[in-house]
């Protein structure tokens, strides 16, 4: 059974957006709202400051409070891959799980149901890339199973130095951003 | 530490940036109403319990009507929140227990019949007028003081579970530093109970009923007080985020409405008003009671207001 995750490789990406209109297109997101985003961080002492520019979306997290706290179920980890989804009829609005989530994540969909990004699921299902990592002009984000030793992602992990977003929540986010 | 921590994002998701603003004005009044309505369940429950619905004036007569008609007030707000209200009914068809918004669900649907019950024990004029057998079902009850012990029993260890949840609801959140507290359930609890016991004072036509409610509302009152200061230390004594969400009522945007609203109007001033009635100074007056629950729903306004605004995020810009 695969582990999903993302390792991102903030060196590569230039904040382009591409990935963002990909999974607007690919998914139909409604204007003025967004599975991913592009957040530029900057940081240090002048002159010395550090620049990362990274591709966020859903951690798809191991500890997931958002599963947790939904009353109904709707808000699920998938079978195969440890992917976080929701499923729509299953979904009330009560906005429980969007309250929980420590990365803001999710939104509600205009159609009233907690949305959020699904690492295209129905892509990967037929052996493809999810759409952001297939747009990428600078090929920095990696899709692939964190647990395959093999995998892409997992190289990565192992030749690398990585960092996730706000390990004190102890969520275990399964995004990983390259330094 | 860095001097400098910028952050430039791209989302601007609706409710959610800059700041978490997704449960808004319908969500504080249920939380209010189901506080007081839980309060008033464990107060009427020990006024069943301890036989005082054998007196003609007991203010366990009027209550459960109130607390039928608030709590469907509430619930009522609560679907108004709902963004996908026709799947409510799925709330019904899973219990999940890692989910305090499931519990309440179930609680809720506990609670009616209880309140029911009560209100069967000696149902008001206005409903014995319309419904002819309704003193027959009550003389068939309290000819069983059995099972009016249950009933009082039951509506108070309800009582105390849908007060309790209206917290947990909130503190199971470990992503708004602000209500992840384990003693966000006993502040709602008490101000629940405070509130119940401010309101049913109002309209407690039994002398000892309205001294017990004044003198129990000040015990209460103080207790409030006491939970508020172990809040505020539990997360100044913690992590950043923690710190930084206590900061937002101390100090903060939301300061002058917590310190004036709810400290100074909502507890305070009633308290030392009710302390000198009580000590036979002055003459129980409204005033007191009707600051105690204004307090009591500004208290729920602030608390879900300001636990959106607390994040991690935010420790990282400071």
């Amino acid at each position: 059974m695969p582990r999903f995750g993302m390792v991102i490789d903030t060196k590569k990406c230039v904040g382009c957006q591409d990935c963002v209109l990909a999974c607007k297109t690919e998914n139909n997101i409604p204007e003025g709202y967004n599975r991913d985003w592009i957040v530029t961080e900057v940081h240090g002492k002048f002159p010395d400051l550090h620049m990362e520019i990274r591709t966020e979306r859903c951690n798809h997290c191991t500890n997931t409070p958002c599963v947790s706290v939904c009353p109904t179920g709707a808000s699920h980890i998938h079978e195969w891959g440890g992917i976080v989804l929701v499923d729509k009829d299953l979904c009330i609005g009560c906005k429980a799980c969007v309250e929980a989530c420590p990365y803001d994540a999710r939104y509600i969909h205009p159609d009233g149901y907690a949305d959020k990004c699904t690492f295209c699921i129905h892509r990967v299902e037929k052996g493809l890339q999810p759409a952001c990592v297939e747009v990428c002009p600078t090929h920095c984000i990696y899709f692939g199973d964190l647990d395959d030793p093999n995998s892409e992602v997992s190289q990565l992990l192992k030749s690398r130095k990585w960092h996730v977003l706000l390990p004190e929540t102890g969520n275990e986010p399964n995004i990983f951003y390259l330094i | 530490m860095y001097d400098l921590i910028e952050l430039t994002t791209t989302r601007h998701n609706p409710h959610i940036d800059p700041f978490m603003s997704m449960w808004e004005w319908q969500i504080p009044l249920y939380l209010f109403l189901g506080g007081i309505v839980a309060g008033m369940m464990i107060i009427s429950g020990y006024f069943i319990f301890s036989h005082r619905y054998k007196e003609t004036d007991c203010a366990c007569f009027s209550t459960p009507l109130i607390s039928l008609i608030l709590i469907s007030l509430g619930m009522f707000f609560l679907f108004l929140d709902l963004s996908h209200k026709l799947y409510v009914w799925r709330l019904y068809t899973t219990f999940k227990i890692s989910s305090p918004m499931s519990w309440g669900a179930w609680i809720l649907l506990l609670v009616y019949p209880a309140l029911i019950l009560n209100l069967l024990i000696k149902p008001p004029a206005i409903l014995q007028e319309r419904i002819k057998n309704l003193a027959n079902i009550s003389l068939k009850i309290t000819s069983h003081p059995f099972l009016v012990k249950v009933i009082g029993i039951a509506n108070m260890l309800l009582g105390l579970m849908l007060g309790a949840y209206t917290g947990i609801l909130l503190s199971v959140m470990g992503s708004r530093p602000l209500w992840n507290s384990s003693l966000l359930w006993f502040l709602f609890l008490v101000s629940g109970l405070s509130t119940a016991a401010a309101f049913v004072h109002l309209f407690a036509k039994n002398k000892y009923e309205s001294e017990l409610l004044a003198k129990a509302d000040n015990g209460l009152l103080t207790l409030e007080l006491f939970v508020i200061f172990m809040f505020l230390i539990g997360l100044l004594s913690s992590a950043k985020p923690h710190k930084d969400a206590a900061e937002l009522l101390l100090t903060g945007p939301f300061a002058p409405s917590f310190w004036v609203l709810v400290v100074l109007m909502g507890i305070l001033i009633p308290l030392f008003i009710q302390l000198l009635a009580v000590n036979h100074k002055i003459k129980h007056t409204p005033v007191a009671p009707i600051f105690v629950i204004i307090g009591g729903i500004i208290l729920r306004f602030i608390i879900v207001e300001a636990g959106q605004y607390s994040h991690w995020f935010n420790a990282h810009l400071k």
